[in-house]
């Protein structure tokens, strides 16, 4: 279950093959491969002040990062019938319109592959330990977790970011109801 | 017993800090009260520990609760909720 933060950016062509390549003689039985590439926006979320962004700090907490993405591609590869799951996240300085994640699912049908995908990023929005800082012409500021990532991630039934407390955050509040058709 | 403390992101700035080694007091058993004890430095640390809202917790690198269970040599870090993807 290969996992990677890197710097560099990547080329979804050059690491599907890979993946399929590490498959052996099981790269043969593939029959579906699901991809997700997220990339930066030159706006930002705050429609009412929209704005250009010229530049996005993505930060990390090393060690961690690598361990939640394994626990995570790990968790997809138990739910879902798949050969095999990449996920390489950036990390640094990006610009408008760089590729920021990719997510590949390899599968025997489309179903699994698909579901694995998105699975994996909806974890990942809320568990891994990224935070990105956004530079726009009106000075820098790091992005906030959105309530919507929260209720993506809650209808594989993982929990919202808790508070530190531990309890169930407003955030946990205001999602409860709101099911997969509004994720 | 002493831990490693790290912080990130906004809260790293805000602080002007992203490590420090802590030698916790006496009966000082959790995360709960390790966030009570940075709150009582005043200043922005009370600004950012005084409550949990926005505050999220790992202990040796697993995503834990207030009420997580403290030990010599544990890495625990305090950073915002994550925004990754």
């Amino acid at each position: 279950m290969p996992v990677r933060v890197q710097t560099n950016d990547f080329d979804l062509t050059t690491e599907v093959a890979a993946l399929r390549q590490a498959q052996g003689e099981r790269n043969a039985k593939i029959g579906a491969i699901a991809v997700f590439v997220g990339t930066v926006r030159d706006l930002n979320e705050v429609a009412a002040e929209a704005r250009g962004v010229s530049q996005m700090t993505l930060e990390h907490y090393p060690g961690m990062t690598e361990r939640s993405l394994e626990k995570i591609v790990g968790e997809a590869k138990a739910r879902w019938d798949i050969f095999d799951a990449l996920v390489v996240h950036r990390v640094g300085t990006l610009g408008p319109l760089d590729q920021i994640v990719l997510v590949v699912t390899l599968g025997a049908h489309r179903g699994e592959a698909f579901a694995a995908c998105e699975f994996i990023m909806d974890y990942l929005k809320t568990q891994a330990p990224f935070w990105k800082k956004e530079t726009t012409p009106q000075g820098a500021r790091w992005v906030e977790a959105r309530d919507g990532d929260d209720s993506a991630a809650a209808r594989w039934g993982i929990e919202p970011q808790a508070d530190a407390a531990g309890a169930a955050s407003p955030t946990a509040a205001r999602t409860k109801g709101s099911g997969p058709a509004s994720a | 017993m002493t831990i490693t403390i790290l912080f990130f992101a906004g809260l790293r700035e805000a602080l002007g800090a992203g490590r420090e080694a802590l030698t916790l007091p006496e009966g000082m058993a959790n995360v709960g009260a390790l966030r009570a004890h940075l709150a009582a430095r005043g200043g922005v640390w009370a600004e950012h520990f005084a409550s949990s809202r926005n505050l999220r917790a790992a202990v040796n690198q697993d995503m834990v609760g207030l009420d997580a269970l403290l030990h010599a040599g544990d890495e625990v870090a305090f950073f915002p909720p994550v925004t990754g993807g």
